[in-house]
C-alpha cells in the first residue's frame, strides 16, 4: 500500500474510519446537548448518564424481556425521553430563573445519582450486548476490515442528525421551538403552551442521547461509567461547534472524530488532548463557537 | 495516637493478669468487588477466605478470627487508605488478595510501615518478590514472570516468533509485557511493537487495528479480566483470527473463558496454578465454594486466598500471636505449606510461594461435557522451574552469596 | 454573574468580627482536642480538603468566578510535592513548597487564558484545561499513570521533626492549614478583597470606576490556585501517595460540592462542608456506590432548596457574619 507522510495508507484510512464512527457518537450526543441548550438554555450535565441509561435499558430489555435491538431503537428513546421529561418538570423548572451554572450543578448531581444507582446494581465493568444478527460480520475493504455494525452506526447517525436538523430548522414545529427560545412571552401570547414545549424538547434531547446509547451498546459495552467518560468530550464538541447551533454540533462532532483519528496516526500521544486544545483556542478566538450565534 | 496507644497498653497489661485470653486475629480481604476483576477475585475470594477460616477451626486453637471485606475499586489511593485505616484503627492483622498490581504495590508499602502481613493472591507483578520485596509480604498464587515463561514460552516454541503487545497501561500490564518480551527475545523471536490501553477500557478497535497492521503472528494480551474479554471479542469482530493472527491470553481465568464463550476462546493457551477439575480434592473444595457462588467456578486467585489464609492462621497459631507481622511471615517461610488445593509447597526467603504451574488449552464447545469443563492439561511445570530463580530477582532480602 | 451568597446586612458590620472570632476559637479548640478522639489521618485529610474548598471559595464566593477545573492545581501540586520528596529527596517543607509553586505557575498560566471570558465560557475553559492536564498526567512517566507516585517519604520537617509520627504530622498539617485560612481571611478583608467583591457585584461599574478588573481577577485566580496547590501538596505527604484521582474532573466536582454544602461566600462554610463530605465518604464507605448517589442527592437538594449552605443558613438565621 502507498504511504502518506510516512504513514502507511492502511493505518491512515483505518483510523479515519474509526474516527468517523466515534464522530457519529459525538455528533448524536452533541446534537441532543445543543438542542437542549439552544432551545432551553440549560446545560445538561446529565446527558452522559442519560446516554448510559439508554444503553442499560436496551440491555435490560434484551436480558429480562427478550426485546431485541431493533425494537429497542424505538422503545428506549421513548422510555428514557419520558424520564427526561419528568426530570425537567421536577428539577429543572423550579430553577429556570437562576443562573445557568446552578443548572449545571444540579444536572451534575443528577448524573451522579444515576451513575451511582447503576454502579450499585451492575458493578463498574461492562455488560455484554450482542451485535444483532443481521449486522454481524463485515467486509474486507483492502485497507481494513470494516465490521457491518460499525458501518451501520455511521449511516444511521447521519440519517438521525439530518432528520433532527430538518425538523428544527425547516418544519413549523421547529420554528415554534426556535421562536419560543427567542421570546417566550410573545409565543405564549399566540396560544402556544411554552412550558410544555420546553418539557417535550428536553425529553427529545434526552431521547437522542438514549438512542446513541442503544447504538453504542453492542460496540462499547454497557457500563455505568460510559456516560461520564464521554460527556466531557461531548461538551467540548458542543462548545467548539457553538452552543446553540444544531448544524454546528453535527458537523463538529463528525469533524472532531476524524481529527482524533488523524491525531492517533500522526501524533498518538496527543490524541486525547487535541479536542480540548481546539476547544480552548475556539473559546479564546470565537467564544460563540464555529457556527454559533454571538454570545 | 501515642495517648491511645498507651491506653491500649495499660488495658492489655490488665488483661494478661486475667485468665488466659483467646488469641484474636483479624483478616481483611481487600479486593475488587465491582469492577473488571470482580469475577476473577471479588466475592469469590471472600468465599475462599471464609472456607479457610472454617477449615482452620479457630476454637480448636484457642483463637478467634474476624473477617472484614472492602472494595479498592482498582485505585491505589483508595486501596492504601483502606489498608492504613484497617491497620491503624480497625485492628486488622493481615490483608489478603488485592488484585491490581498498582494497588498491591501501595498496600505492600503501608503493610511494611505498620509491620503487619500482606498475602498477595490476585496481583501479578513479579516485582513484589523482586526489587519491591518486603519482609511483610508474601506473593502467593502466581506472577508475571511465571505467566510469561509458561504461556509465552509455549507459544514461541510452537512457531509464534513475531509478537505485538496490547498492554494494560499500569504496573501489571507493563510488567507482564516486560517479562513476556524477555522470553520472546531469548527464544530468538521478535517484538514488532506494542500499544498501551487504559485500564477497564471498553473499545479496543483502534488498538486492534494497530495490532492487525503490525502483521505479527501473535498478539500478546498483556491485560486481564474484562479487558482481555473485550480484546478477544472485539478481535473476532474485526476478523483478527480470520486474518491468520492469534491471540496470546497471557492472563486468562475460567470466568473470562465463560464470558468470551468457548466458540471464540477454544484453542487459547493459558497458565493457571489451580484448576477446579484437577483431582478429587479440588473438586470437593469447589463444591463447598459453590455454595456461596452458585453457577461459578473458582480460579487460582481464589484458591490462593484460601491457601494463604490457612497457612497464615497456622503460623499465628504456632506463634500464639498475630501482632508482629515480620515474625509471622518468617514463621510462614519456615513452615512447609500443605493444603488440598496446591498440595505441598513452601515459601521462599524473598516471599515467593512455590508450587507447580499448569499449561492449559481451552476446549472446543464439542469437547466440553458440562459447564466449567473448559480446560485440558497440556503441560505441568514443576515448582522449582515455574518461578524466577532466587538469584535473578534483585530482592534485598536475599543475602548475596 | 449572580451566584447567591450570604451577604450580611450593612448595619451588622460592627458585630461581624465577634462572630468570626467565636467561630474561629471553636474551630481551633476542636482541632486541638480532636486527634485524641478521632483518627488523626482522617482529620488531616479533612483539613487538606477544607483548605482546598476555601481556596475554591475565594474564587467563586468572593470574585464570582466558577472554576470547574480546580483539581488541576490540587492534583498537580500533589504530584510535584510527591516527586520532590521521593525522587529529589527534599525535606517535607521544600516538597510542599515545590508543589505550591507548581500550582501557582499553573494558576497564572491557566488564569491568563481563562480570565478573558466570562460566566459559562470561563467555566468551560477551566474544565477543558483541567481535562487536558488530567490526560497529560495519565500519559506522563513521572506521575506513574494509574499507579500514581507511591511510597512518598514523609521525611523530617526542617531536618528535625519526624513526620512519620502521626501526631507530629497532624501538628504540621494544622499549622499550615490554619495559617492559610488566616491568609485567606486577610485577603478577603483587605482593600484588595473589597475590589474583588465589587467585581462580583457589578464588574462594569468597577471598570468604570477605573479598576483594572482583569488584573484583579488574575491575581485572585492565581492565589486561589496556589492555595489549592498547598492543600494538594500537603495531602500527598499525608497519604504518601499522589494519584490520578486528585486530577480527575470528579475531584473538581467534589470541591464544588463541599463549598456549596458549606456555604458559598462564607468564611467557615467550605471548612464545614469539607469536613462533612470527607466524613460522609469515610463512614459511608461500606455502602459502596451509594456514596455517589448520596453526593448527587446533596447537590440536587442544595441547588433546589438549600443554596446558602449550612453555614450560610446559620449565618442568616443568627444574623451574623460567618
Amino acid at each position: 500500500m502507498f504511504e502518506i507522510l510516512g504513514v502507511p495508507s492502511q493505518a491512515l484510512f483505518g483510523q479515519l474510519l474509526l474516527g468517523l464512527i466515534n464522530g457519529s457518537f459525538y455528533a448524536l450526543l452533541s446534537l441532543g446537548l445543543a438542542v437542549i441548550f439552544g432551545m432551553l438554555n440549560i446545560i445538561n450535565f446529565t446527558h452522559g448518564a442519560q446516554y448510559m441509561m439508554g444503553a442499560f435499558v436496551a440491555f435490560m430489555l434484551l436480558q429480562y424481556l427478550g426485546i431485541n435491538y431493533w425494537a429497542a431503537l424505538v422503545i428506549v428513546p421513548i422510555i428514557v425521553g419520558a424520564l427526561g421529561a419528568v426530570i425537567e418538570r421536577l428539577f429543572l423548572k423550579p430553577i429556570q430563573r437562576l443562573d445557568h451554572l446552578y443548572g449545571l450543578i444540579l444536572t451534575f448531581g443528577l448524573a451522579l445519582i444515576i451513575e451511582g444507582l447503576f454502579r450499585n446494581y451492575y458493578g463498574s465493568t461492562g455488560q455484554p450486548y450482542a451485535i444483532p444478527d443481521e449486522l454481524q460480520g463485515g467486509h474486507n475493504l483492502g485497507f481494513m476490515f470494516l465490521p457491518n455494525y460499525r458501518a451501520w452506526v455511521i449511516v444511521f447517525s447521519l440519517v438521525i442528525c439530518f432528520a433532527t436538523w430538518f425538523a428544527i430548522e425547516r418544519t413549523r414545529l421547529g420554528s415554534y421551538l426556535r421562536a419560543a427560545t427567542e421570546n417566550p412571552t410573545l409565543v405564549r401570547a399566540f396560544g402556544i403552551n411554552v412550558p410544555r414545549m420546553v418539557t417535550l424538547t428536553y425529553g427529545f434531547g434526552v431521547g437522542l442521547a438514549a438512542l446513541a446509547g442503544v447504538m453504542a451498546a453492542p460496540i462499547y459495552n454497557v457500563s455505568p461509567q460510559m456516560g461520564s467518560d464521554i460527556i466531557i468530550v461531548v461538551f467540548a464538541v458542543v462548545v467548539i461547534g457553538g452552543m446553540g447551533s444544531i448544524m454546528g454540533a453535527i458537523l463538529t462532532g463528525f469533524a472532531l472524530g476524524i481529527v482524533e483519528g488523524l491525531t492517533k496516526v500522526f501524533f498518538p500521544e496527543a490524541s486525547n488532548t487535541v479536542i480540548f486544545a481546539i476547544m480552548i483556542v475556539v473559546l479564546l478566538v470565537r467564544p460563540a463557537g464555529l457556527f454559533g450565534r454571538s454570545a | 495516637m501515642k495517648f491511645a496507644a498507651s491506653l491500649a497498653f495499660a488495658a492489655a497489661a490488665l488483661m494478661t493478669t486475667a485468665a488466659q485470653a483467646q488469641v484474636k486475629v483479624k483478616i481483611g480481604v481487600l479486593t475488587d468487588m465491582s469492577s473488571l476483576y470482580a469475577d476473577d477475585t471479588g466475592p469469590g475470594s471472600v468465599a475462599a477466605a471464609k472456607l479457610a477460616i472454617a477449615d482452620f477451626n479457630p476454637e480448636a486453637h484457642g483463637m478467634s478470627v474476624d473477617l472484614v471485606v472492602a472494595d479498592h475499586q482498582n485505585k491505589p489511593d483508595i486501596g492504601s487508605n483502606i489498608a492504613r485505616q484497617w491497620f491503624d484503627v480497625d485492628g486488622v492483622d493481615a490483608i489478603v488478595d488485592v488484585p491490581n498490581s498498582g494497588v498491591a504495590l501501595a498496600v505492600s508499602e503501608v503493610t511494611r510501615e505498620k509491620n503487619k502481613v500482606f498475602l498477595v493472591s490476585g496481583a501479578a507483578i513479579a516485582d513484589l518478590t523482586g526489587p519491591k520485596c518486603s519482609p511483610n509480604t508474601i506473593h502467593w498464587t502466581y506472577d508475571t514472570w511465571m505467566l510469561a515463561h509458561s504461556t509465552a514460552g509455549a507459544l514461541v516454541k510452537t512457531g509464534g516468533d513475531t509478537w505485538f503487545f496490547l498492554t494494560s497501561d499500569y504496573a501489571f500490564g507493563h510488567a507482564l509485557e516486560r517479562d513476556a518480551t524477555a522470553v520472546v527475545l531469548a527464544s530468538g523471536g521478535k517484538v514488532l511493537g506494542s500499544v498501551a490501553h487504559p485500564l477497564n477500557n471498553q473499545d479496543f478497535s483502534s488498538f486492534l487495528l494497530q495490532a492487525q497492521q503490525s502483521k505479527a503472528k501473535i498478539i500478546g494480551l498483556a491485560n486481564a479480566g474484562g479487558d482481555t474479554i473485550n480484546s478477544i471479542k472485539q478481535g473476532a469482530e474485526f476478523g483478527i483470527t480470520a486474518g491468520g493472527q492469534h491471540f496470546a491470553a497471557l492472563l486468562f481465568y475460567i470466568a473470562d473463558v465463560n464470558a468470551v464463550g468457548l466458540k471464540l476462546a477454544q484453542g487459547l493457551v493459558l497458565t493457571e496454578t489451580f484448576y477446579w477439575d484437577m483431582n478429587d480434592a479440588t473438586r470437593a473444595w469447589t463444591k463447598r465454594w459453590q455454595a456461596e457462588r452458585p453457577g461459578k467456578f473458582p480460579n487460582m486467585n481464589q484458591a490462593g486466598v484460601y491457601s494463604a489464609t490457612l497457612h497464615y492462621l497456622k503460623a499465628v497459631a504456632a506463634l500464639k500471636s498475630a501482632a508482629d507481622g515480620k515474625a509471622v511471615v518468617n514463621q510462614m517461610k519456615a513452615m512447609p505449606t500443605d493444603d488440598p488445593l496446591f498440595g505441598k509447597g513452601s515459601v521462599r526467603v524473598d516471599g515467593r510461594k512455590i508450587h507447580p504451574a499448569y499449561l492449559f488449552e481451552v476446549k472446543s464447545p464439542e469437547e466440553s461435557k458440562s459447564p466449567g469443563d473448559d480446560y485440558k492439561l497440556r503441560a505441568t511445570i514443576p515448582a522449582d522451574e515455574a518461578f524466577r530463580p532466587l538469584k535473578d530477582g534483585n530482592c534485598p532480602l536475599v543475602a548475596s552469596n | 454573574m449572580a451566584i447567591m451568597t450570604a451577604a450580611p446586612a450593612q448595619w451588622l458590620r460592627r458585630e461581624a468580627d465577634t462572630s468570626i472570632i467565636v467561630a474561629a476559637t471553636i474551630m481551633v479548640v476542636f482541632l486541638i482536642v480532636a486527634p485524641f478522639v478521632l483518627y488523626p489521618v482522617f482529620l488531616e485529610k479533612a483539613l487538606c480538603f477544607a483548605l482546598f474548598a476555601c481556596a475554591f471559595n475565594l474564587l467563586i464566593g468572593y470574585v464570582g468566578l466558577v472554576s470547574f477545573g480546580h483539581a488541576l492545581y490540587f492534583g498537580w501540586a500533589g504530584y510535584l510535592s510527591a516527586y520532590a520528596a521521593k525522587s529529589w529527596g527534599l525535606d517535607p517543607e521544600f516538597a510542599v513548597l515545590t508543589g505550591t509553586v507548581t500550582a501557582a505557575v499553573l494558576g497564572v498560566i491557566a488564569g491568563g487564558v481563562a480570565i478573558r471570558r466570562q460566566g459559562i465560557y470561563f467555566a468551560m475553559i477551566t474544565l477543558a484545561l483541567a481535562q487536558m492536564m488530567y490526560l497529560v498526567a495519565l500519559r506522563a512517566k513521572f506521575t506513574g499513570g494509574e499507579d500514581g507516585i507511591q511510597a512518598v517519604p514523609r521525611g523530617h520537617l526542617f531536618g528535625i521533626f519526624d513526620l512519620r509520627n502521626e501526631m507530629t504530622m497532624y501538628a504540621f498539617v494544622v499549622v499550615v492549614v490554619l495559617a492559610a485560612f488566616f491568609l485567606i481571611y486577610r485577603i478577603i478583608n483587605s482593600p484588595f478583597g473589597e475590589v474583588l467583591k465589587a467585581i462580583r457585584e457589578n464588574e462594569l461599574r468597577a471598570i468604570s470606576l477605573g479598576y483594572r478588573t482583569d488584573r484583579y481577577k488574575l491575581v485572585a485566580f492565581a492565589l486561589s490556585a496556589t492555595l489549592a496547590g498547598l492543600a494538594g501538596a500537603v495531602k500527598a505527604l499525608v497519604f504518601q501517595l499522589a494519584s490520578l484521582t486528585d486530577v480527575h474532573w470528579t475531584m473538581s466536582g467534589e470541591v464544588v460540592l463541599m463549598t456549596l454544602v458549606g456555604g458559598l461566600g462564607t468564611i467557615f462554610g467550605p471548612i464545614v462542608g469539607a469536613f462533612l463530605i470527607v466524613a460522609l465518604e469515610n463512614y459511608l464507605a461500606p455502602l459502596g456506590q451509594w456514596v455517589l448517589v448520596i453526593q448527587g442527592a446533596i447537590f440536587v437538594a442544595c441547588v433546589l432548596a438549600f443554596r446558602r449552605g449550612i453555614v450560610g443558613e446559620l449565618a442568616s438565621r443568627l444574623r451574623v457574619k460567618l
